[in-house]
């Protein structure tokens, strides 16, 4: 019974990881910087947010999602609300995925997901540059775009592997 | 047709509307509060600066902690490239520190050769004891321009001794007693040193006025002496050592006299530096 319990307590756990990630994630703002690549820079927030938008949507939240996009607003500097809508966006075009798909793959899924962040992105160059005069460099959100696309195959994996052999859940395939 | 727009439909209303397990509000309401939260913050609203500064609170003292474990990584990272570096630097290091030797011997020797010329030509001096004197007396007379200072032959003070205020030449010792000397100063009517004046390299005579600036005498008339130059001690007569700085070419004077500006206030001496130049034995 305690081992059980145990067991239970150490899930529950386990199943906090995608949202304690996603918290690290806006706090820190993964850029790896320090490596002096001139052109590579992704979005670690989208990956997740989105593959657990679709695949197991009640372990991140919506409203942990909005609070994480404002606390990426604070950290990055834009205006405050603009993050959370773009991760809602991205939960909005996750879900109605799920809601449309019959038989998940992931060629399809990421080339969904390439859709998605090409239009977040094209949204928040628009709101940013145009509304609030904010300076951007078009080269760098492509760049970012191309690599937030090409990391969902490797990150996709990564999170199906978590889901399926450390938590033990089936349903995310 | 009409299915599949159905569908559509269906689905989106789904995803904005639909509440998930645990989840409090739909996606839609959350979309709704985060343009209220960008239009207001534009606005400048109160509230929302009041929940931008307390986000910022947390969000900057969390990312502090958070960021401990990928500053760990970007340190290592760091040093680690350090280290590959290391043998390119050695290297660089190396070939940079046998240029620096060739230059220092190179220096070594120009050194070296200077002060055997100046041995040849017997105008290597060194100081030999200094003493510091207080200033007994200076008069200020209008013919007579000395000081009397509270150092004499006890102290081994000797006639032709140098007076300097810190690095300025001011006289020389003309009078020697037992507890006290004089110091004829450069101002004096009767003072007359042989100087260089820098950069030109011309030698001349400075000579005392009685007031409080110097002459330039014994020179070629038509010599160009260009303003703001230095004049130096030239050490010829091995009184002085060459190269003591006593003044500058006063650029203001409207006569033919070249007047020097002495570098030491003369009439404001309170205590000089005593010695004398001898010859280096050590040759």
């Amino acid at each position: 019974m305690t081992e059980l319990r145990k067991k239970n307590f150490i899930i529950k756990i386990l199943s906090k990881i995608p949202l304690i990630i996603l918290f690290l994630s806006v706090l820190n703002d993964y850029d790896f910087n320090y490596l002096n690549l001139k052109y590579f820079s992704f979005n670690f927030s989208y990956i997740l947010i989105f593959y657990y938008s679709l695949k197991k949507s009640e372990s991140l939240g919506y409203t942990y999602i909005f609070i994480a996009g404002l606390f990426n607003d604070v950290v990055v500097g834009t205006p405050i609300g603009l993050s959370s809508l773009m991760y809602l966006i991205l939960c909005v075009a996750a879900s109605y995925l799920r809601n449309i798909t019959l038989r998940p793959n992931l060629i399809k899924d990421s080339i969904f997901f390439l859709i998605t962040i090409l239009l977040i992105n094209s949204l928040l160059f628009i709101a940013l540059k145009l509304i609030f005069n904010y300076e951007l460099n078009y080269l760098d959100e492509i760049t970012n775009i191309t690599f937030t696309f090409l990391l969902y195959f490797l990150f996709s994996n990564i999170f199906d592997f978590f889901e399926h052999y450390l938590l033990g859940n089936n349903n995310v395939r | 047709m009409e299915t599949s727009r159905d569908d559509f439909v269906i689905a989106i209303r789904s995803a904005f509307l639909k509440k998930g397990t645990q989840q409090r509000f739909s996606l839609l309401s959350l979309i709704f509060f985060s343009i209220i939260f960008l239009i207001l913050g534009s606005l400048n609203f109160k509230a929302i600066n009041y929940v931008k500064i307390a986000i910022k609170e947390i969000a900057y003292r969390s990312s502090f902690v958070v960021s401990v474990p990928e500053n760990l990584l970007k340190d290592s990272y760091l040093k680690i490239q350090n280290h590959k570096n290391l043998y390119k630097e050695n290297e660089k290091n190396k070939s940079e520190l046998v240029k620096l030797k060739a230059k220092d011997l190179l220096n070594d020797f120009i050194i070296l050769e200077n002060k055997r010329l100046k041995d040849i030509v017997d105008d290597y001096l060194v100081e030999s004891n200094t003493m510091f004197a207080k200033v007994l007396s200076d008069k200020g007379s209008p013919f007579l321009k000395s000081i009397i200072i509270n150092r004499g032959s006890k102290h081994g003070i000797s006639l032709g001794m140098v007076a300097m205020d810190e690095e300025y030449l001011v006289g020389k010792i003309t009078e020697v007693n037992y507890l006290s000397s004089r110091v004829l100063l450069l101002s004096d009517l009767n003072s007359k040193i042989p100087v260089t004046i820098e950069p030109d390299g011309l030698l001349s005579i400075l000579s005392g006025t009685g007031k409080d600036y110097g002459i330039i005498q014994y020179s070629r008339t038509n010599e160009e002496i260009s303003t703001q130059s230095i004049v130096y001690t030239s050490g010829t007569g091995g009184l002085f050592k060459a190269g003591i700085p006593v003044g500058k070419i006063n650029s203001n004077f409207v006569s033919d006299e070249r007047r020097v500006q002495f570098f030491s206030d003369i009439s404001q001496l309170k205590f000089v530096k005593i010695f004398s130049y001898i010859k280096n034995e050590n040759k």
